[in-house]
């Protein structure tokens, strides 16, 4: 029997209950975002003040930060393989790359915020406002405990805490990375590129 | 105990697709901000099915293989595409309600 088979906690599924666990989480994640995004939608065009999306979003910025994003999903399964396969040096290098791509999303995140305000829209400025930032809120929310769950697991890597046989640890992490990475593909699109005008 | 262990480990791809991967994600966001900023696309009916169809493209190429949905068990399968589908008939729901179908 292996370590990793002894440590296990499995179901008559042949499933580890952890990995169940957190695919039902993930589960209710994309009905929180999916009524984030339909309240978006439908409130979309309907502020009878400004600043309008059109005026006021910054797709070349955002382009960037959705590539920087994307990007540290790469990381993140390279970090899974290294864990899996006993490469301490290399699992704490990608660990550390995922965790900084992520710090410079929110960086992003956080410059495209101030600036907002600086134009003039708030969280009650206008129903754009109100649905755009609670919805981005969100997901710059669940990327910063992203960013803080890779950081323990940076640190137990650094203790010799994270060896193959924790590899599943890393792998639920990799989940809810990867997660918040598909939520911010849909969002991009949705807030950034599709950007509707006022309803006739 | 050992069959449970070969069930729930299922091979995950090699560095050589996650790096494919990626490359594919890249250009295809650089096709996606690209189309954006043509005029003869930006204001017609086609640009939200083509940028909606690019970014399901992104969206089902991360969650089979960054994920590892597509060599892991279907109950994960299940319990992913269930809620999503559910939360998308809440997006149509909710946008036919309030009648916000100008895409």
């Amino acid at each position: 029997m292996s370590t990793a088979a002894a440590t296990a906690h499995y179901t008559s599924t042949g499933q580890d209950t952890r990995k169940i666990a957190f695919w039902t989480f993930i589960g209710s994640e994309c009905l929180l975002f999916g009524s984030l995004i339909a309240t978006y939608l439908a409130y979309e065009g309907k502020s009878v003040v400004g600043p309008t999306p059109e005026e006021i979003l910054n797709v070349p910025l955002t382009s960037v930060s959705t590539f920087v994003l994307l990007m540290s999903s790469l990381a993140m399964v390279l970090a899974l393989a290294a864990v899996s396969t006993g490469q301490n040096r290399y699992a704490r290098i990608w660990l550390a790359t995922t965790a900084g791509l992520g710090t410079i999303f929110l960086g992003f995140q956080a410059w495209e915020f101030a600036s907002f305000v600086h134009e003039g829209l708030t969280l009650s400025t206008n129903l754009f406002g109100s649905t755009f930032f609670v919805l981005t809120g969100c997901h710059g929310l669940h990327v910063a405990v992203g960013v803080i769950w890779l950081t323990t697991l940076l640190i137990l890597s650094f203790r010799g805490k994270l060896g193959p046989e924790k590899a599943m640890n890393v792998e639920i992490a990799g989940l809810y990375w990867h997660f918040v990475d598909v939520v911010w593909i849909v969002i991009f699109t949705v807030v950034y590129l599709i950007q509707r005008g006022p309803a006739a | 105990m050992s069959d449970q262990v070969q069930e729930q480990t299922h091979a995950h791809p090699s560095v050589r697709v996650y790096l494919s991967i990626a490359a594919i994600l890249t250009a295809v966001t650089v096709v996606e901000v690209g189309i954006f900023y043509i005029p003869a696309i930006r204001g017609t009916a086609f640009l939200a099915p083509i940028l909606l169809l690019l970014s399901a493209g992104k969206f089902a190429l991360v969650v089979m293989f960054y994920m590892h949905l597509k060599p892991d068990s279907k109950l994960f399968t299940a319990l992913f595409t269930a809620p999503l589908l559910l939360a998308a008939a809440v997006v149509l729901a909710l946008m036919t309600l309030m009648g916000a179908w100008v895409l």
